[in-house]
């Protein structure tokens, strides 16, 4: 039920058994798989419309998120399939790309608008029974004797047996109930984006696609090297959105403007070339968490669950966000519905949540990359600066014919990458090869 | 396409007062002042002549890099009154 004018329900109501608070991609799915099991779930919402502060990169994932809404691609609001995986490596001037094209019908992702998917995602829940209150600020938990006991919003009370805390990477609740300190500012990134408005089918040209397919795109280098930063692309259906994420302590060490780096990225001949003649419709910004395994806090306690980026849950190595956020809910919804059955919400039965985290890809991916962020971190110029240098001098050598010997040509090419490239990442190989034994 | 270009872009709820707020003495001891570089939308500004940090909270994003950017722990940040605020469409 839509709570909005006729905020007098929440007195009549009394009680809910749980409050979610935040309407991202995990407080919707907790949300959800509460409601079907028939629990009494208020979800609340900062934002006019679930959406409305939302800001993320650009896809979800189809298994997971059909997990939570089976179906979803007949009625969701979807912009296009992803069908390629594309890798822009940049120097200063040229660049190189790798791809990787799979069959249209495989789904594995699709770019969505968040405006458009959050409304729906919520829509959805609250047809499956939960109530769901927008335009609300939680100002504070309701804490007495060390339990949470409900939230304290800019207009009322409100309680219940268990809160899941899903309000996001800035996490204001997680910080209040001294599960997490103050973000250190190696362990996040402000991420940048533009959606830029051009015409479906000059981005199906330039992108080699159909009307429903789609392609990501990752950017190294360019304006972006040598410091802890990606660039990234993704078509909707009528716009593309671009940006970069960088690191906090990169952005403080080189003093740049996030939107004078963003205006570099653009304007690179190969970026470009995607974007030309386009309107930029929207500009916006984001945090992501990028502290790893070692950054995620205790996740439960008497009465209370911490879900998604509040948790710092993401797998930044491979892009993965939403899907977590997704998996996460889902998981501390399933063991709220446990602890209200059992009528114990205390932190012992919520302990619960993090097992299951911990058999699930949840903590297991995050785990095999405990080390691998601060491994990239010291080897950041061969990853952003070195190795787009030598793909394009692969490609140069290919494509020039001038009077300089092949001979002398390879020689040079292999040098730098023995001098440059092999002997630094031996480290690295080791590393990823232990990774790939051990459990 | 320069700063101010890009706030245009986007729809807000100007509230009558900041969510965002800092000690200016603190600020006055601060060599870095990273606040000023890395909010996307410009929202802190140093006048050197007045000594003091001017905030334009009504751009903000809501993005949080500022308070996790200050040395000082000097950004009292808080989230605006529901109804506030940036309110995205493509986000």
């Amino acid at each position: 039920m839509y709570i909005e004018e006729k905020r007098s329900i929440i007195f009549i109501m009394d009680r809910f058994e749980v409050i979610v608070i935040g309407a991202g991609p995990a407080g919707v799915s907790s949300a959800m798989v509460l409601a079907r099991a028939g629990k009494k779930v208020l979800l609340v919402e900062r934002g006019d419309k679930a959406g409305d502060k939302n800001v993320f990169g650009g896809t979800i994932y189809a298994q997971q998120t059909a997990d939570i809404f089976p179906d979803f691609w007949k009625s969701a609001p979807l912009e296009r399939s992803i069908v390629e995986q594309k890798i822009f490596m940049l120097t200063d001037t040229n660049s190189s790309e790798f791809s990787y094209k799979y069959k249209k019908d495989e789904h594995k992702a699709f770019s969505i608008i968040r405006s458009k998917w959050d409304n729906w995602a919520v829509s959805q829940v609250v047809d499956a029974g939960a109530y769901y209150a927008p335009k609300t600020l939680v100002k504070q938990l309701i804490i007495e004797d060390g339990k949470v006991l409900g939230v304290q919003t800019e207009f009322e009370k409100i309680y219940s047996d268990i809160v899941i805390i899903a309000d996001g990477v800035n996490s204001i609740f997680a910080k209040q109930i001294g599960l997490r300190n103050d973000i250190k500012d190696k362990d996040v990134s402000l991420s940048v984006k533009e959606v830029i408005e051009l015409p479906k089918e000059r981005i199906e040209d330039r992108f080699n696609l159909d009307d429903e397919t789609g392609c990501a795109c990752k950017i190294l280098g360019g304006p972006l090297k040598n410091k802890m930063a990606l660039g990234f692309m993704y078509t909707n259906k009528n716009t593309v959105s671009i940006g970069f994420s960088m690191c906090i302590d990169d952005f403080k060490k080189c003093k740049l403007k996030p939107y004078e780096v963003l205006e570099q990225l653009k304007s690179h001949p190969t970026i470009s070339a995607y974007i030309k003649g386009g309107k930029v419709i929207e500009y916006s910004s984001h945090l992501l968490p990028e502290g790893g395994y070692n950054a995620i806090p205790k996740l439960y306690d008497n009465r209370v669950m911490i879900v998604g980026d509040a948790g710092m849950l993401v797998n930044n190595i491979h892009f993965e966000g939403t899907n977590l956020a997704m998996l996460s809910g889902k998981l501390a919804a399933e063991t709220a519905i446990d602890a209200l059955d059992r009528q114990d919400c205390s932190a012992s039965t919520l302990k619960e949540y993090y097992k299951k985290l911990q058999n699930s890809i949840v903590i297991k991916d995050m785990r095999t990359h405990k080390n691998t962020i601060s491994t990239i971190k010291k080897n950041i110029s061969t990853i952003t600066s070195l190795y787009p240098e030598l793909a394009c001098q692969f490609f140069d050598i290919m494509s020039s014919a001038d009077c300089v010997p092949k001979r002398a040509k390879y020689r040079k090419f292999l040098a730098t990458i023995i001098k440059k490239a092999m002997l630094p990442s031996i480290p690295l190989f080791i590393l990823a090869m232990e990774k790939c034994f051990k459990k | 396409m320069n700063i101010n270009e890009k706030l245009a872009t986007l729809k807000y709820n100007k509230d009558c007062e900041s969510h965002l707020s800092v000690d200016n003495d603190v600020c006055l001891r601060c060599s870095e002042k990273h606040c000023t570089f890395i909010c996307p939308a410009d929202v802190y500004e140093w006048n050197e002549q007045k000594g003091t940090l001017t905030i334009r909270y009504e751009n903000c994003l809501e993005c949080g890099a500022c308070k996790i950017a200050c040395d000082k722990k000097n950004i009292f940040w808080r989230y605006p009154n529901s109804g506030f605020g940036v309110k995205f469409k493509n986000g």
